[in-house]
Formats: structure tokens, sequence, C-alpha cells
């Protein structure tokens, strides 16, 4: 089995099944914090898919992408539980 | 909020992240990235300072109201525009050294556009974020 066909066939079906089981919390989630987590882990999912995808095709510039889509992640997660903080103070 | 460890990492955050906006700035012309994402990651940097410090103490840290940011870049980046007509050749003709600097590369007016470009979207995306955060204290 090579690299590229493990990818294809276990590490890509592992990570879309993933990406549908947090849609359904994200879509379900009782409580908004619920929301945010799973937000959170759909990105950093995005991001795991970018770095394979990368490493599939063997292009470096990729990661570059996935870079700037963690550091957007970051700032959107610390942005929610700022004002989640500030409403709950009202 | 007042959390040390965002506030600690923000203050370590804020040169770096600003260092990989120059570096995206300057690596526009051949890869990804170029003088929007440059200016994109460099707001990132102080609006994440503005979160950890309070919008107040990232005022003090800019020194200059972002608003000024914007005139600057329109201006520097029409004079990339202009600039070819001096040389008798059609507006927004590229003009390139013919020597390649070191690690810079070549180095054209296309990079003074670029720099325009990153001033605005700096001043723009601060102004905006800075007067909602404000405004909703």
């Amino acid at each position: 089995m090579t690299l590229n066909l493990y990818f294809d066939y276990v590490i890509f079906p592992i990570l879309t099944v993933t990406v549908i089981l947090v849609f359904i919390r994200l879509f379900k989630g009782p409580e908004l914090v619920d929301r945010v987590v799973a937000l959170d882990l759909l990105i950093t999912i995005g991001i795991a898919l970018i770095t394979v995808y990368s490493i599939r095709s063997a292009e470096a510039i990729f990661l570059d992408v996935a870079m700037i889509f963690a550091l957007i992640a970051f700032l959107g997660t610390i942005a929610f539980s700022f004002y989640l903080d500030k409403q709950e103070k009202k | 909020m007042r959390s040390a460890i965002l506030q600690t990492a923000s203050r370590y955050l804020l040169p770096i992240l600003l260092l990989f906006s120059v570096f995206l700035l300057l690596r526009g012309h051949y890869y990804p990235g170029g003088g929007f994402v440059g200016g994109l990651v460099a707001s990132i940097a102080f609006v994440l300072h503005s979160f950890a410090h309070g919008t107040v103490n990232t005022m003090k840290v800019l020194r200059y109201k972002p608003l000024t940011l914007i005139p600057i870049g329109l201006g520097i980046a029409s004079l990339a525009m202009f600039m070819p007509v001096f040389f008798g050749l059609p507006v927004m003709t590229g003009l390139w050294l013919d020597e390649p600097i070191p690690v810079i590369g070549m180095l054209g007016s296309a990079l003074l556009f670029d720099i325009g470009v990153y001033l605005v979207v700096i001043g723009v995306v601060l102004t905006i974020l800075f007067t909602i955060s404000l405004h909703t204290h």
C-alpha cells in the first residue's frame, strides 16, 4: 500500500466522517458554547485536510494557507468568547 | 476580559505576526500572498492585541489613528500607478529594476502598489473593528 492510497482510502474518509459528526453537533448544539467549540473543531479539521492534501500533492505552499486559516480560527474563537463573556456580565 | 495567558501570548505574537505579514507582502509576486493578505494578517495582529489589552491600549501602541493610513496608502498606490507616465509609458505599466536585489528579489513599481494596498487594508480593517468595539462598551 503506497502512501497516496493510504491517504485516499483511510485518512480522507475518516476526516470526512469527522466533519459530518461535528456538523451535527454544530446544527443541534443545545448551548451557544457547544456551537462555538464545534465551529473551532470544524476549522481544525479543515486545517488537517489541507495539510494531508499538501503532503499528497507535494506542494509546500498549501501549508501557508493552513497557517493563516489556523490564525483566523484562533482569533474567531477568542472573539466569540470575548463577546460571550461580555454578554453574561450584562 | 483580562486573561494573563492571552496578554502574554499577544505581546509576543504581535511582532511575529507583523514580520509574517511583511514576508507575505514581499513574497506576493511569485507565490500566494501580496498586499491584501499581508494587510489582513497585520490587522489581525492588532485586533488580537486589542482583545487581550483593550482597544484603548492598542490605540496607544499604534500612536496614530488607523484612519490616517488610508490616504497614505492611496497616495503610494496612485504614485505607483502614475509613475510610468513620467517615462512616457501608458498608466499602470510595470517598471522594473534591471538587477535583482538580494533577499527581496526583483524590485518594481508593482511592489510600491502592493505596499499601498497593504496600508489601505490595515487602515480600513482597524478603523471598522475599533469603531465597533469602542461603541459596544
